[in-house]
Parts: structure tokens; sequence; C-alpha cells
């Protein structure tokens, strides 16, 4: 019922996740097992296109929080995308634009990796 | 002759995060027919979820059995939402603003729906009497813009 879905692409060094739908905390472990299986390949270069996500409450949130620091130590990072001005606004209030480099669109999110 | 025409809305629904949907719906519905602009419902709407997220985490630890009791007060000047539920239940004001690089260490979820609610919502009020009755109350203006 709840609707939330990821997909996934794969480029040489990045992988981007599509998020849409409603992420809280009921959809959260999807997107939870989803991050921990690139972890698993030891993919590291990640980019959350948000373009098609709806909502999502502190419990998504949550989650880049829980993995950012491991992903660092690996030399990697999550970068966001494609945020609309909604799920900004949540991001925003809660302090992330300092922490995480939110990016327009995918593309530029994948242009940063390739440059640093 | 009545100065203010009071409505009341209730919602009794079982403590499961895969209720949190029809949980936004109904709040959602009732704001946006009190006149409420789109920041604003969407800003209820969150403040509702985090809250009866909070319940059904922390006072029920996810048991499904219990129930979440929402009410929402309806009038000219203002919405509130007052959620309760029979729980264990926490100490609000021992609730630090959450210290996000700090959080980030922890890697622990928490705290963050607390601090949301009380930006999102023009009035956050906690009675906490753990076992009992946990309630929250969440008070938006109409007539306020906020956040």
């Amino acid at each position: 019922m709840s609707g939330f879905d990821i997909s996934r692409s794969d480029f040489d060094n990045i992988t981007a996740l599509h998020l849409s739908g409603f992420l809280d905390a009921h959809t959260v472990p999807v997107f939870e097992d989803a991050i921990q299986s690139l972890l698993k390949e030891d993919i590291y270069n990640i980019i959350v296109n948000m373009q098609k996500l709806d909502y999502i409450s502190s419990a998504g949130l949550g989650v880049f929080m829980g993995f950012i620091e491991e992903i660092r130590e690996k030399g990697g990072d999550i970068k966001l995308s494609n945020l609309s001005s909604k799920v900004y606004k949540v991001f925003d209030l809660l302090g992330f634009p300092a922490l995480f480099e939110i990016y327009e669109n995918e593309d530029t999110a994948k242009s940063k990796f390739n440059n640093s | 002759m009545k100065k203010t025409r009071k409505q009341k809305f209730k919602l009794k629904i079982s403590s499961a995060t895969e209720n949190l949907e029809i949980i936004r719906e109904f709040i959602n519905n009732i704001a946006t027919k009190a006149g409420f602009d789109e920041e604003s419902v969407d800003q209820i709407e969150l403040a509702v979820d985090e809250a009866c997220t909070n319940a059904i985490k922390h006072a029920y630890k996810y048991s499904t059995k219990r129930m979440l009791d929402i009410s929402v007060f309806l009038d000219t000047e203002k919405m509130e939402i007052v959620i309760i539920d029979k729980g264990g239940g926490f100490n609000p004001d021992k609730l630090p603003v959450p210290n996000l690089e700090k959080y980030m260490r922890a890697a622990k979820v928490g705290g963050l729906g607390i601090h949301l609610m009380r930006t999102l919502m023009d009035e956050v009020n906690f009675s906490i009497n753990p076992g009992k009755k946990n309630q929250v109350s969440l008070v938006k203006y109409l007539d306020r813009k906020s956040a």
C-alpha cells in the first residue's frame, strides 16, 4: 500500500539510487537495505537521487546519518540530488545542507565525484 | 450564540508503522479543509508523523497490538492535534537539541523527530505518565506563517 521504491544505476565508480514515493519509519528498512548492499559490494561513491520522492520524515534522514561516517572513512560519500522543495525543506530544517552535498541534478553530483 | 465553531475528529488506530500513511492522510484532509496553505499542511502532516513514529517506536516498542488515539480539534483560529499512547514514556525536556556532528558519530536516530515537531508547529506540549497516558499536543495557528 505504502509506496516506496528504489531503483539503481551503476556507472564506472559511482552508483545512483533513485528513490520514489514515501520514505517514513515504515519504508525506511528498504532504504537501509539498499545502502547496506552497496557497502557489501564495496561501493562507497553513492548518489541518492530524490526526484520522485514525495515525502521524507526524520526516520529517512536518520539513514543518511547512520551510514555517512562509515562511507566517508572509506573515502566515499553520499551526495544528494534532485530534491523537491518540499523534501529539501525537511533536510534544511535539520541542518543537513552543512553536512551533505546537495546538487540540482545527478550529472552535477556525478561530476563532483569525478573531480574529487 | 456561538463565538467560534469547534469541530472534533478522532482516529483510533493500531500502533504500526504501516498505518503512518493512513494517519498522514487523515491529518492532511482535515488541515486542507481547515484552510491551511499547502506548506502548512505538509508541516502539520510531518509533525504528526514524527509524534506517532515516536509513540510506535519508543512508547510501544513496535508492538502492533497497542493503540494510538489521535484527536483533532479545529476552530477558526487553530488546529490542535492530540496524540495519546499508554506505553513507556520519556522526559522530553531531557532531550537536547540534536547536535548533528555528534549525532552522526553516534549514528543513532532519535531527537530529530522532536526537534522537527518543535520547529514545524507553533506549540508542542508533552504530558508524560509512563504506562498510564502519554500525551503530545501539537498546535498550528491559521494566521501564522512559521518555519
